[in-house]
């Protein structure tokens, strides 16, 4: 792998050449007290000196010493803003006598280059791959806007108060599915990016910009700053047979405690980078003259989302956060080989109550090792109360 | 008179029978005299007559259906204890508005025109609270004359503003504002309509959200089930893209237990959510308070929170009971120090 160093005031060639390339790039920017994703096409539009201090239920922008680029972690939104939009209309019909006409409509499809990728989520859209590209049903308008689509990532220089990546294998560094990695540097007065390439559109790209071979001494302080924010994660998650934990605790007291705080608000799973659940809902024109089908991002915090002839199968809020985060950490796994998880920290920060996925889970696990013995006393007991429950843990499991 | 043909045997009156052999066979008589030849005209005569008759019913059904599509719902507007906020989003809807009257008539309306027709009516749109007797015996008959009756708005929904006078003696206020306060006939709550008649639908809101005005219009012309999803404010504000002003800015924002509607507009001007559709489904508002008590409010103004233009919506009035009540509490204690 080809590994080059780039000054930091030629970041901007790299904008301008992948614009001239017929991309619209999109990257972090200020906006609305939080770093955002938008339209990119200035260096100068970076949030250049801003840091986020994020915890359980609280984000907040803070001025950083040095004028860094990248300097800051995952924010509010994520990449699937553009890969995944939240409504998006799949198709209109038009009334044509007693039948109809379906208008087709000749939307160009936009490509897009994403400039300040984190390893977490570059393991995210990985994951929504396997899901709309992969499988056996394949999402066109998410195929279309993913195969065009250039990744330029950022290899974390500090990890973040809710991050784990490095528990969930995900991060902080970069090592697959970019065009190009780079890893911001700052030393005195020399800001540059070591740059990595990883498919030959990047190295095609990454040639017309001027740049300089890396030596062993710019590898080593990359490698460092790396180090050094595998040690900053603000959270880690014990993921060792963490399907069997969640099958085996279906039914647990955590899940009533849970419920307590829970909002079933649906923020955590809005900012979710994997979360794909999406609704379909039909929309007419007052004259039936026209109708629309539109797709919107959904959430399994709702009851609608379960509702199915009779009311809500998950009516309880225990029984949504369980399903919630059953699926993300254990089904997923069954379902598409890998876990739902990145570790972004996003469900913590963006919980309005700031419930903590990595405490959830350990809460679990620790009251399995710890108390093992009052726990299976405990587990008896609401089986007696609540009926026998314990064989809905087969209807988790997939083939 | 005619010999019995197989055409009569099929049951054709008799005067369409003679039209056409009329029209066939301009000499009747000979038809008359030749028994025989009259069967066999009669075969081809009856695939006529079939054609003709199939064609008529069908001219006839699309007739009726012509008709029965001509006949445009009626459509009423009932005021009761409000602002009109809501009546005037139905105004509010310039650029439908053509479309509006061209698929409904408007039946009822005092607010855009003196015109009235007759009941009963297709949709009621019942704006306002129930505050006095009298409105407690128009709303019964209101239901009565009414096919399908939707409530507008905060007040009919859940009491409205003025349901702030449930949390005290209506007596005590009525001393206060009024110079005369012999003259007032009011009942001692303002209460939503649900609370006197079947309500077929509530449109939440304070005021209601046009878009999801014409949104109910539209899927009863269509037939459908309306899109007014009631979950929470927040599924709304993320998919608008906004940041939530909660986690980053520490606003106080009540879109977590709110009902959605109004596509998050405060939070994408840096204002947390007023509660202004009341509560969504499941609203877990001892968990958001927690988290307000946790950022600093003191219970006086949890309790402020939730008593808005939804005071008296179930989940809203029990959580700002519960901050009322710590507050007295507390107050209690201190005056014991």
């Amino acid at each position: 792998m080809n590994i080059a160093i780039l000054e930091c005031d030629h970041l901007q060639i790299l904008l301008d050449v992948l614009r001239k390339r017929g991309y619209q790039v999109i990257g972090p920017t200020l906006g609305e007290g939080a770093i955002v994703y938008s339209d990119l096409n200035s260096t100068a539009n970076l949030p250049i000196g801003w840091t986020d201090e994020q915890d359980g239920g609280t984000y907040r922008l803070k001025k950083r010493n040095d004028k860094a680029l990248f300097g800051y972690t995952v924010g509010p939104h994520s990449w699937k803003k553009y890969l995944l939009p939240s409504e998006l209309r799949l198709w209109k019909i038009k009334r044509n006598g007693v039948s109809f006409q379906i208008v087709t409509e000749n939307e160009a499809t936009r490509k897009f280059a994403f400039v300040g990728v984190r390893s977490c989520d570059i393991h995210a859209i990985s994951v929504q791959d396997k899901v709309f590209m992969n499988g056996q049903y394949i999402d066109q308008h998410y195929t279309s806007q993913r195969k065009d689509t250039f990744i330029v990532a950022v290899n974390c220089g500090k990890a973040g108060g809710t991050c784990f990546c490095v528990s969930m294998n995900t991060g902080p560094k970069a090592t697959f599915g970019f065009d190009l990695a780079m890893t911001e540097i700052i030393e005195g007065k020399n800001h540059y990016f070591l740059v990595e390439t990883g498919t030959e559109l990047g190295a095609e790209i990454f040639r017309e910009i001027p740049h300089k071979q890396a030596n062993e001494k710019e590898k080593c302080a990359a490698d460092d700053i790396l180090r050094k924010t595998a040690e900053q994660m603000g959270r880690s998650m014990d993921t060792s047979n963490i399907k069997d934990l969640f099958y085996r605790n279906h039914e647990h007291p955590r899940w009533n405690n849970v419920a307590e705080r829970c909002l079933t608000c649906a923020n955590c799973t809005m900012v979710c980078p994997t979360c794909f659940c999406t609704t379909v809902e039909d929309v007419t024109d007052l004259m039936s003259e026209h109708a629309e089908r539109w797709r919107k991002l959904d959430s399994c915090f709702t009851m609608d989302f379960s509702y199915i002839h009779g009311g809500s199968v998950r009516a309880s809020t225990k029984s949504r956060y369980r399903h919630w985060i059953t699926h993300k950490l254990a089904t997923w796994i069954d379902q598409f080989g890998t876990s739902g998880c990145v570790g972004c920290g996003r469900c913590i920060t963006w919980c309005p109550v700031a419930i903590d996925i990595t405490e959830e889970v350990h809460a679990i696990r620790e009251s399995e090792t710890v108390i093992g013995k009052q726990k299976t006393i405990v587990k008896e007991d609401i089986h007696a109360n609540t009926g026998t429950l314990s064989g809905r843990t087969s209807f988790f499991k997939r083939p | 008179m005619y010999p019995l043909t197989p055409a009569l045997r099929l049951g054709f009156r008799r005067s369409y029978l003679n039209w056409a052999l009329a029209l066939t066979v301009p000499d009747l008589q000979s038809v008359r005299q030749q028994t025989c030849s009259d069967y066999l005209l009669s075969i081809p005569l009856c695939l006529v007559f079939l054609f003709i008759r199939a064609y008529s019913r069908k001219f006839v059904a699309k007739i009726i259906t012509n008709m029965s599509i001509k006949r445009k719902p009626k459509l009423a507007v009932w005021k009761f204890a409000s602002c009109d906020g809501c009546q005037l989003s139905l105004l509010d809807c310039e650029d439908e508005l053509l479309a509006v009257v061209d698929k409904i008539e408007i039946a009822y309306f005092p607010e855009a025109t003196r015109a009235v027709a007759k009941g009963p009516y297709d949709i009621s749109l019942v704006e306002g609270s129930v505050t006095t007797q009298h409105d407690a015996e128009r709303i019964q008959k209101i239901r009565k004359i009414s096919k399908i009756l939707i409530t507008i708005g905060a007040c009919a929904t859940a009491g409205g503003i003025q349901a702030l006078r449930n949390f005290k003696d209506v007596k005590e206020y009525i001393s206060l504002v009024y110079a005369k306060p012999q003259y007032i006939e009011t009942l001692d709550k303002s209460t939503s309509i649900a609370s006197h008649v079947r309500v077929d639908f509530e449109l939440r809101g304070c005021p209601i959200n046009k878009r999801q005005l014409l949104e109910i219009v539209s899927a009863y012309l269509n037939e459908r089930k309306p899109n007014t999803p009631s979950h929470s404010v927040c599924i709304e504000c993320k998919r608008r893209g906004s940041v939530c002003v909660m986690v980053s800015q520490g606003i106080s924002c009540l879109g977590p237990v709110t009902h959605a509607g109004c596509n998050a507009i405060c939070p994408s001007f840096c204002r947390g959510c007023y509660g202004c559709y009341g509560p969504k489904e499941t609203p877990n508002t001892s968990s958001l308070s927690g988290k307000f008590s946790n950022s600093g409010l003191n219970n006086d103004s949890i309790m402020r929170m939730f008593r808005t233009f939804n005071a008296c919506a179930e989940p809203f009035r029990k959580e700002s009971e519960a901050h009322e009540i710590q507050e007295a509490g507390s107050k209690k204690s201190e005056t014991r120090i």
